[in-house]
């Protein structure tokens, strides 16, 4: 059976103490750190990050039972939240007290629903009854409210990549508040309206805050809302919908992902791709929100594959445990005691590990039977570059072997990412020199992204290897290298020679000169100089190579001296003289090698017009007939004196 | 002139057309059986038997000067025969009548004066050579008929195919251009080329039948799978004998709503120029015109359907071994149909676009001929688009005969040569040679010197001829 499990927990998950009734576990998703507290803190406190290195342990008297704790950026100041008034705060820096200090909410009889860093030194209160921005200053041990906002809160939600808190407003809570924080200023982004499914009465409470996350795709801010399957409605399943959040504008309702299925859902982010876990089925499925199958305003969507469970994990035995135990044990995956954070987080609070979401593009390929939608797909990804080649690789070999069309549209897809990324490497440098990139983030330096498939790539992993298969039929060959060339060419990207070179090879090893011929014929392989030289080398195999390329030189227009060699090399010591004197450039020619030429023709009278050419240009040039040591014609003047006698030298004219 | 008027000018004619084997009836009175074919046929036996006997002793005789090279021609006072032997042993012959003059004389009898000077070797020996070739394409060689079927065989297919392709012989407008028997090519812009390409791969391999694919426009060639000598003379097959045929039809239909064909939701014009006129036809005939080719093995045979949509034509060509169904027939033209019509319009659209950046017409101005030996290509601004019937030219005989004259100059050394010709009338007629390629130009300035011709011709290369190495 071939490889389908398209996504997979990561190999490396961190590890920290299961949560029990002595150890209670926090997340932070700002920091991705993982809290296991120990008895309050009074035993201990082992913060886990992304890698080992992060691993902070620390200790804390037990005040009460810990209800958030989180770091502050750089792991600067540690806030803990114990009681619904007031927050407490200790300081990581060096060298400045580490005793706790205290915060309440200004709000009178306001609950504190949590807080969010925004900075290292700068923290949101959110209460039932607004938020509170507050800049603590560790060295005085206080903080100073910056701004505050009156508002109802049911719930709220953050998202530390962009700084927006989204708050939960109305006895619906279906009226979201978004605000945005960038380094001491708070600014309030206008409200929206999640469209309920059915409203319940009497009015209460029902937009949870499960059903909400704020999620980054494609660079793009969206509030994600997981509308469940209405029961009123004739409605066949569940939907995910996307409301983009642009920082200035207002929240439009943007993509709609089908789900066709109900039941209890858990979604993540992973490489732009919405990834939906379904929990009694024990399985996952993808969506991607730039494979577009309809038009509009309003995009639908449906999975992008059928759906598959995550590929079964075992649980790698480390440290002591691996000796003991022999067999690493299966995970339990879709587990209840699972918890789901953004973006791509699943964390097993019970056995103590958290885990990265990973796509793996592999089986995506096996999977996707249209190659254009699997290369739409796959120039998306992350680390899709080798994965590119090789269904390209294979879109030309073998059993899985594509049909010319299909061949046709994958380098046209391919191409167009190629000329997208060539033409922002070309526009930046104009950018950054008019100052357009100045206060415009958005403009930055173009990053070759692995989707980039540039012709070097195509000739290094898949021309030049294709092209040296045995079993394959050259017409195949060429009809794909000129599929190629011409998607380039559709895309207005200057082929590079090498890989007109292989067209040419192929066809020179397969004896199709007249089909070369033609190619030349309407300059579909371009002029160039190494192109022009391989043709000369055809010669012996194929005679009219030799018109083909001296008229390639011709074009070129700076190959003149190579022309002039090509024809002294003919012994067409007069056409060779004629065509320079014809573009100009008589007066820098080689005199040596013209009557080298022109004496190895054994023509006396050809020798002697020769001579006689360049006497006369010595004459003009520099008023004797005479040729300089540097010109080295010795022999020549020597040979002529012999043929012709002395007497028969120019004179030079008395200026 | 009052004389003038009752001259009558005769063109040069066919008198005699003959193929035979001198092997096949060595002995006495066996001659007749050396006879293939004989044109007309209905002269008499002992004049055939003698003529062709004269033939062979011409041959044989000559031979005795040089054996490699025996007599080609036979100039006479009132015709001129030509020699060939296209194959071993195998002798055609071809009897042309010199052109004459009726004049009255004194009495008022009309005397006739033979032009003998008129007729140029090279262009009748091409002629010739050509008749061979055109044989070959839909026959293959006499060897192989001879193995096929022996002498009978090769009677009856040199009878059916000579009967009518002799009368298609317009000896009267024959000139430098049977020489070349050159290609013209479509001048087109690389992205449209490389379409068109796209267009031949895939559909060679839709219709994974297809063996070779050729691809015209304009009744001239873009794209050949076919090697250079084959496609030569199937060019000159479909320019000056299939196309025509089916151009006047073509024309007619301009007015009336065109045959709009619906396959799926697509509209097409794609029609078979060879094979079935009618798919919808129940009585359809699927049956395809055979051809012989020397591409990849010899004496390849293969069917040749021809397709058209609008301007543009493919050839496409199948192993005989293959045969063609309905289906087949069916399934190209649903296929080829839509996307030759979508390319025509393409091509087209291309084609004026390109004109307009190119400027106004440039080259009325400039009467040339010009051929390149390498690749067989060929562009004239002096004959007018070939018909069934007859090739027209701009110019005068006399002045085509003295660009043929010319042409007999240069094919006899090889170096890079320029002739320039002042022509009776005011006409200046300039011949270069360059490496494998020619140009004859015609001028026409009244009191021009040698000087401002030598000029004239310069600005022609180097607006018309300025991408490839011409030397001045």
């Amino acid at each position: 059976m071939s490889e389908e499990h398209y996504l997979e927990l990561c190999g490396n998950p961190v590890q920290f103490e299961n949560a029990s009734s002595v150890n209670n576990v926090f997340f932070d998703e700002a920091n991705k750190q993982v809290f296991a507290v120990r008895s309050g803190g009074a035993t201990g406190v082992v913060v886990k990050g992304p890698d080992d290195k992060s691993t902070v342990a620390f200790r804390m008297d037990d005040k009460g039972e810990v209800k958030c704790i989180k770091f502050s950026f750089g792991n600067k100041i540690l806030a803990v939240q114990r009681t619904s008034k007031s927050v407490e705060f200790i300081n990581f820096i060096p060298d400045l007290l580490h005793l706790e200090y205290s915060q309440e909410c200004k709000t009178k009889n306001a609950s504190i629903l949590g807080f969010c860093w925004t900075n290292w030194n700068e923290i949101v209160f959110i209460t039932d009854q607004g938020i509170e921005f507050y800049q603590v200053l560790p060295d005085k041990r206080s903080l100073k409210l910056q701004k505050s906002q009156s508002i109802n809160v049911n719930w709220y939600m953050y998202c530390p990549v962009t700084s927006v808190i989204l708050l939960s407003t109305t006895v619906l809570g279906n009226v979201l508040q978004p605000f945005f924080f960038r380094s001491g200023t708070m600014s309030k982004i206008s409200k929206f309206e999640i469209e309920l499914p059915g409203v319940s009465k009497p009015a209460k409470l029902s937009l949870s805050e499960r059903d909400i996350a704020m999620v980054t795709i494609y660079g793009q801010l969206y509030v994600r809302y997981l509308k469940h399957h209405s029961r009123t409605l004739n409605n066949p399943g569940a939907e995910v919908i996307l409301y983009h959040l642009p920082r200035d504008g207002t929240c439009k309702k943007m993509h709609v992902l089908k789900l066709n299925t109900t039941g209890k859902f858990a979604l993540n982010v992973v490489d732009n791709l919405v990834v939906v876990h379904h929990q009694s089925s024990q399985t996952s499925m993808i969506f991607d929100i730039k494979l577009r199958d309809t038009e509009g305003t309003l995009n639908i969507h449906q999975p992008v594959l059928p759906a598959r469970s995550i590929h079964p994990y075992k649980i790698p035995l480390t440290g002591p445990a691996a000796v003991t135990t022999a067999t690493p044990v299966p995970c339990e995956l879709y587990s209840s005691t699972w918890s789901v954070f953004q973006p791509d987080i699943i964390i097993s609070a019970s056995e103590g590990y958290l885990w990265y979401l990973q796509v793996k593009l592999q089986p995506v390929v096996n999977l996707m039977k249209d190659k254009g939608k699997l290369m739409d797909f796959l120039l998306q990804r992350r680390d899709c570059k080798m994965v590119i080649v090789s269904v390209c690789f294979q879109l030309l070999n073998g059993s899985d072997k594509g049909n010319l069309s299909v061949i046709a549209t994958v380098f046209d897809k391919l191409n167009q990412v190629y000329k997208e990324y060539l033409e922002a490497e070309q526009s930046y440098p104009v950018a950054v020199e008019t100052g357009q990139s100045r206060g415009n983030p958005a403009q930055k330096r173009p990053v070759r992204t692995q989707a980039v498939i540039d012709q070097s790539d195509m000739y290094t992993h898949v021309l030049s290897v294709f092209t040296e298969k045995k079993d394959v039929s050259h017409k195949f060959i060429i009809a794909v290298l000129m599929e190629y060339i011409r998607s380039l060419n559709q895309f207005q990207i200057t082929v590079q020679h090498y890989l007109y070179e292989l067209v040419l090879k192929t066809l020179v090893h397969h004896n199709l000169f007249y089909m070369l011929h033609q190619f030349l014929q309407y300059h579909v392989l371009s002029d160039s100089k190494p192109l022009a030289c391989l043709l000369l080398s055809l010669e012996s195999t194929y005679p009219p190579a030799h018109q083909l390329s001296l008229d390639m030189l011709k074009r070129l227009s700076t190959a003149n001296d190579e022309i002039v060699e090509v024809l002294l090399s003919k012994q067409q010591v007069l056409g060779a003289r004629r065509f320079i004197r014809g573009v100009g450039g008589h007066d820098n020619i080689s005199a040596r090698k013209f009557l080298d030429a022109a004496k190895q023709t054994r023509e006396e009278m050809l020798f002697y017009t020769i001579f006689r050419f360049f006497e006369q240009r010595n004459q003009r040039l520099r008023g004797s007939p005479h040729f300089t040591p540097g010109e080295h014609c010795e022999e020549h003047v020597a040979y002529f004196k012999q043929v012709f006698g002395e007497q028969a030298l120019m004179k030079p004219t008395a200026s | 002139m009052a004389t003038g008027a009752q001259e009558k000018q005769y063109p040069p004619s066919l008198l005699n057309f003959f193929v035979y084997n001198p092997k096949f009836g060595p002995k006495e009175g066996e001659e007749e059986k050396k006879i293939l074919f004989y044109h007309p046929n209905e002269v008499e036996k002992n004049e055939k038997i003698r003529n062709v006997g004269l033939c062979e002793a011409i041959i044989q005789f000559t031979r005795t000067f040089c054996p490699t090279k025996p007599a080609k021609s036979l100039h006479t006072q009132k015709n001129r025969q030509f020699f060939c032997e296209p194959e071993e042993n195998f002798w055609m012959v071809m009897v042309v009548r010199n052109p004459m003059i009726e004049k009255n004389n004194k009495d008022g009898k009309p005397v006739v004066e033979y032009q003998e000077e008129e007729i140029l070797d090279s262009v009748y020996s091409s002629v010739l050579q050509q008749c061979y070739n055109m044989y070959k394409l839909f026959n293959g060689t006499f060897a192989r008929t001879m193995e096929a079927g022996g002498v009978d065989l090769l009677k009856q297919r040199l009878e059916k195919f000579f009967y009518r392709y002799l009368q298609t012989l317009h000896l009267q407008s024959c000139d430098l251009l049977d020489i070349f028997s050159g290609i013209s090519f479509f001048p087109l812009d690389k992205m449209t080329y490389l379409k068109i390409q796209s267009f031949v791969n895939r559909m060679e391999e839709s219709l994974n039948l297809v063996k070779y694919t050729a691809f015209l426009y304009n009744d001239q060639l873009i794209w050949s799978g076919l090697e250079q000598d084959d496609m030569r003379i199937l060019y000159k097959y479909l320019t000056t004998s299939l196309f025509p045929r089916h151009s006047e039809p073509e024309l007619a239909g301009r007015d009336s709503p065109m045959r709009l064909e619906m396959a799926g939701n697509l509209l097409h014009y794609g029609r078979f120029l060879t094979g079935p006129s009618n798919l919808k036809d129940p009585e359809a005939k699927f049956r395809f015109p055979k051809i012989f080719v020397n591409t990849e093995n010899t004496d390849e045979e293969l069917h040749l359907i021809v397709y058209k949509a609008m301007s543009a034509a493919v050839c496409f060509m199948i192993n005989t071994s293959v045969e063609l169904t309905r289906e087949f027939c069916e399934q190209l033209d649903s296929l080829v149909g839509p996307q030759l019509t979508l390319l025509a319009s393409d091509i087209c659209e291309q084609y004026s676009i390109n004109r307009r950046i190119s400027g106004p017409e440039k080259e009325p101005q400039f009467k040339f001929i010009y051929f390149n030996h390498m690749n067989l290509a060929e562009k004239s601004t002096i004959h007018m688009r070939k018909t069934a019937s007859v090739s027209l030219t701009s110019i005068h005989p006399e002045l085509m005969k003295i660009l043929g004259d010319i042409n007999s100059d240069f094919s006899r050394v090889d170096d890079d040569e320029e002739i320039i010709v002042k022509a009776m009338t005011d006409y200046w007629i300039v011949g270069k040679k360059s490496d494998q390629r020619e140009l004859y130009v015609i001028l026409n300035q009244k009191n021009a010197n040698l000087i401002e011709v030598n000029e004239e011709v310069k600005k022609l290369c180097a607006t018309q001829f300025n991408n490839i190495f011409f030397l001045d």
